[in-house]
């Protein structure tokens, strides 16, 4: 059923797609997504991968038309995405199935809002449904199902309305391992094997894994603000062997290409106007204990102060989103170093896993007054007050000058728990205020 | 759905109070221009020519089926108002400014007062015809549902999640196909919840419009509440009994006919991840959908319904309306011209209310008022307290016992259905015979039905309270004071604080009946905002009755404000469990 022009025909093209957001003042923060451009052709998976909040979804979104960039345009067939387009189809990662209608009725509901007539709707719905692996689920609800085929309900009403492409938005993040694994080798014979009646997938992604297994093309977005990184080729075909050293080499490649810092080597002052570095220094949510528990971790054997990040992350089973965050606040705390996809003990890291508990403590408070300029702020604000005490709100606007409100909220907690727990300072939530005293 | 967010009222935090007092001062000139149109004329208010109740026992089952369909024509006017002044203040934002204050404050008038001026007005649209009474009974039931139902369908509009929002859009779903296939199946299980609470009020409502003075004016409908009145006129006990006992038959059938299968049958448009625990199960729903010819009577209507939702009328959406976007120039403007008119016209309201009232009353006047709205308002604060400390231990002592609790539950949530005010010539007998002082006793009356939305809630609270947190409380042997300050109390106050904030709305309508209460040919008067009102109703004093009101509806307004909601954003923060 292709109509064969030419087998690598452009389907969609983005260009210069910026997005920003206002502020709750009103003023224009700062950017999520940063003069983002990709395209898509004929035959291809393409995979756009990256951590979250950078913004992925957001461009998702944007190429659904279901939100409007800022500046910078999205076409799709070369006509002007300017709203939800015939053609395109997107599975959701938190399915998104209407809960008070039965699998049939979710399957039809693209086709009967078009007013294509009942029995060809019926005839095409029973057709999808057969081909996703979901007979005799007609007339459940999809609260009746486990998730794996609420997602297969998921995929049928995407696939019926014929779409050229499919979008996905995460689609198996929200499924166990092995169910996750079941739907994608599904996913990939349908369309190995052309039955599909789409022409192109475009997916988003935050597993290394999985971008590798199913994309014929990646793109790596960076974060705060997204922006392409790096595009990166899959020349290996389907299927393929997660165990294969081609693939493995690639995934140890996106490892190093992700947590490669592009502002590594700070230059001199404090305040620098380097982005990542002096206030500008985003910190992802954390807590003290998994940094403690990965310290342990890589001091202990077999890996003996130095990991390969893959194979840690496979053995502690953790996504890239629960491994990095933690990584790059050891690294920023420098008890730890990432290189080449492999993450090193400093000395004051091995030391740290030799410590006790109060002597932790010190560290962690001592290396963010060293290294992290915001808790060293906070904490000279509140040396220099004779009051001892400081609203949150001012260093959250002050961040805000650097990043976008969802960043410099986080970056705040983040430097509250670790605060907290070096000692700096305390925090009183209904207050909203740093201070010295610790309660009696 | 947690808790907290089922009171679809209290949720909504940050709401620009100047539109307060502009809203009502828009909605007592509404009134206050009704009464000009209809009674300022001269022309002596027309009496219905209704035929006089008929106290013998078989004459009730046709007046319990009067009132019946009394509440039913109510609740058809409240959905039809819900669908479209909660769509309207939803979709459009300029509307919003002004149709959501003006139902804040809607929802702390008591309507009760406003009687008056409503039969003043439907007799007047309808002289000398019984239809007039009937639709400002209609009408005093339609004011007790109306405002709640409409606000939870307008919470639900705007909290319709994201990902079905993005699903029917990127299917290019017109606006009426989206509100059919998304918005109203979404809101529905919280619709059906304020529905039903709003229920127990509309019963106490209607029984007391069946029966009422105004001025020269007496009207009598058929009905229970009219059957009870003159039962207390007589002061015949077995007339009063059968009356109650009439009245307990209708509202079990009202439960068991009516919202236990709508409830059974709406459990499926939760919105939940995993298949609840407890799946609500109602007798007569399963006989519906098991029954052969029943199924075949109802099935093309079914059909016909589920094709219309499917229309295409309207057009798709496109893409969102983004509020990132700075507003165009041309939208600033339109924006300032339209909060300009807004503001001038509910000004100009408020001077013409102020002005009508000036005509024949004083700033003292005002002043006494207020002080008699403070004796109200120390009787409802009391009262709520007292009851506080009466059920909340005993709530919790009936909660924590699972098989005593499955007993008690339905029956705390049937008296808070029971219209209460059909008792209350009887009891205003026991304050005659015994020479009480009606300013203590009455009192008692404001809180008789209220206090069991404090019983029942109490109760779920309890019944749902974490068991590893009781066996942490046994294990580290926390007892006594302790055990409730630091364990009980909070877990069950989320639900203590639904059920209160419930029962002290009702209790400042009911002061209105409860304050001044007529047993044969003996008045009973307790000083306050409520028998201020009731008396001036009775006179015709139209002015009186605005003040009352106004003053009532302020003083409601600043203890929802400042006690209500602060009370709230604490339970919010610290109690969520």
């Amino acid at each position: 059923m292709l109509d064969v022009s030419t087998t690598t025909a452009t389907l969609l093209e983005v260009s210069h797609v910026s997005q920003t957001y206002l502020k709750g003042s009103g003023e224009v923060g700062q950017p999520v997504l940063d003069d983002v451009s990709l395209t898509l052709r004929e035959g291809e998976i393409v995979g756009l991968l990256g951590r979250s909040g950078c913004g992925k979804s957001t461009l998702l979104r944007i190429i659904a038309g279901l939100a409007q960039p800022t500046s910078g345009s999205v076409k799709f067939q070369g006509q002007e995405v300017a709203g939800p387009v015939e053609g395109v189809a997107m599975v959701f990662q938190s399915f998104a199935l209407y809960p008070w209608l039965t699998v049939l009725d979710n399957v039809e509901i693209g086709l009967r809002a078009q007013g294509e007539n009942p029995e060809e709707t019926r005839k095409r719905a029973l057709a999808a449904i057969d081909l996703i692996g979901l007979d005799g689920f007609e007339s459940a609800y999809p609260k009746e199902l486990s998730g794996g085929m609420r997602q297969r309900v998921g995929f049928a009403r995407a696939l019926v309305v014929h779409p050229k492409i499919l979008l996905m938005d995460e689609p198996f993040s929200a499924l166990d391992v092995l169910t996750a694994e079941t739907l994608r080798t599904d996913l990939l014979d349908l369309w190995s094997e052309g039955r599909m009646p789409i022409k192109s997938i475009l997916m988003v992604t935050h597993n290394i894994e999985e971008a590798v297994l199913m994309c014929d093309r990646i793109l790596v977005l960076a974060s705060n603000p997204g922006r392409v990184a790096a595009e990166i080729k899959v020349p290996l075909v389907h299927p393929r062997n997660r165990l294969d050293p081609e693939f493995r080499q690639l995934v140890d490649q996106i490892y190093a290409r992700m947590t490669q810092r592009p502002e590594a080597k700070p230059i001199g002052g404090r305040e620098s106007a380097l982005p990542g570095t002096g206030l500008a220094m985003a910190l992802p949510r954390v807590s003290t204990n998994s940094l403690a528990g990965l310290i342990e971790e890589i001091a202990a054997p077999p890996y003996n102060g130095r990991a390969d990040l893959p194979h840690l992350a496979d053995s502690l089973n953790m996504e890239i989103d629960d491994l990095f965050p933690l990584a790059e606040t050891l690294q920023l705390l420098r008890f730890a170093e990432l290189e080449e996809g492999d993450i090193k003990l400093t000395p004051a890291g091995k030391r740290f896993a030799d410590a006790e508990v109060d002597q932790r403590k010190k560290m962690v408070g001592d290396h963010l007054l060293a290294y992290v300029p915001l808790a060293a702020r906070i904490r000279r604000v509140l040396d220099e007050r004779p009051t001892h005490r400081a609203p949150a709100t001012r260093f959250r606007e002050e961040l805000e000058d650097y990043m976008s409100e969802e960043y410099a909220e986080r970056t705040l907690r983040s430097v509250i728990n670790l605060g907290r727990y070096g000692e700096l300072f305390a925090y009183d939530e209904n207050a909203q205020a740093f201070s010295l005293e610790n309660p009696q | 759905m947690t808790r907290l967010e089922t009171i679809a009222s209290v949720g909504r935090r940050a709401l620009p109070n100047h539109w307060d007092v502009l809203a009502l001062g828009a909605i007592m000139a509404a009134f206050v221009g009704i009464v000009h149109a209809f009674h300022g004329m001269n022309v002596p208010l027309p009496a219905a020519n209704a035929p006089a109740v008929d106290l013998s026992y078989w004459s009730l089952p046709y007046y319990a089926l009067r009132t019946v369909l009394r509440m039913f024509a109510a609740l058809l006017c409240s959905f039809v108002f819900t669908f479209i002044y909660a769509t309207l203040a939803a979709k459009s934002r300029r509307l919003e400014m002004v149709l959501i204050p003006i139902l804040d404050v809607l929802q702390s008038v008591p309507i009760l007062g406003f009687l008056s001026f409503t039969v003043t007005f439907f007799l007047g649209l309808f002289p000398g015809n019984v239809l007039g009474a009937e639709c400002a009974a209609i009408f005093a039931v339609f004011t007790s549902q109306a405002w709640n139902m409409a606000f939870s369908f307008y919470q639900s509009l705007r909290t319709v999640p994201r990902d079905l929002d993005e699903v029917s859009r990127g299917f290019r779903l017109t606006g009426w196909q989206k509100f059919w296939q998304l918005e109203a199946p979404f809101a529905v299980p919280g619709l059906i919840w304020n529905t039903m609470m709003s229920m127990s009020g509309g019963w106490f409502f209607v029984v007391a419009s069946e029966a009422i003075t105004v001025g020269d004016t007496t009207i009598t409908l058929p009905g229970v509440g009219s059957y009870i009145a003159a039962a207390n006129d007589q002061g015949r006990w077995d007339a009063i009994i059968a009356a109650v006992v009439t009245m307990a038959v209708v509202i079990l059938c009202y439960d068991q006919l009516l919202f236990r299968p709508i409830i059974a049958w709406a459990g499926k448009f939760r919105v939940e991840t995993t298949q609840s625990q407890e799946i609500e199960r109602s007798w007569a729903l399963d006989v519906l959908r098991r029954t052969f010819w029943l199924r075949n009577a109802y099935l093309p209507l079914v059909r016909v319904l589920r094709s219309a939702a499917l229309w295409r009328i309207g057009a798709p959406a496109s893409f969102r309306k983004r509020r990132m976007n700075a507003p165009s120039a041309v939208g600033r403007i339109l924006d300032a011209i339209w909060i300009a008119a807004v503001v001038a016209a509910a000004l100009w309201a408020l001077w013409t209310v102020i002005q009508y009232i000036g005509t024949e009353l004083s700033w003292g006047d005002a002043l006494d008022v207020v002080g008699l709205t403070c004796v109200t308002l120390l009787r409802v604060i009391v009262l709520m307290a007292l009851a506080s400390a009466i059920w909340v231990p005993a709530s919790v002592w009936i909660g924590l016992r699972p098989r005593i609790a499955e007993r008690v539950q339905p029956l705390a949530q049937f008296l808070a259905a029971f219209p209460v005010n059909l008792l209350f010539g009887a009891a205003v007998s026991l304050v005659l015979a015994f020479d009480l002082n009606p300013d203590i006793w009455l009192s008692l009356l404001i809180v008789f039905g209220t206090q069991w939305y404090i019983v029942f809630n109490v109760i779920a609270g309890a019944t749902a309270f974490p068991n590893d947190l009781r066996e942490a409380a046994a294990n580290f042997h926390i007892r006594g004071w302790q055990w409730w300050r630091n364990v009980v109390l909070p877990g069950v106050f989320p639900y203590y604080f639904t059920g209160a904030i419930t029962a002290s709305g009702g209790s400042w309508n009911a002061s209105i009946v409860a304050e001044y209460v007529k047993w044969k040919d003996h008045t009973v008067v307790a000083h306050g905002v409520g028998s201020y009102i009731a008396q001036a109703t009775e006179k015709g004093d139209y002015p009186r009755i605005v003040l009352g009101v106004a003053i009532m509806s302020i003083f409601v307004t600043l203890f929802n404000r400042l006690f209500w909601r602060q009370l709230y954003a604490f339970a919010e923060r610290r109690l969520r469990l």
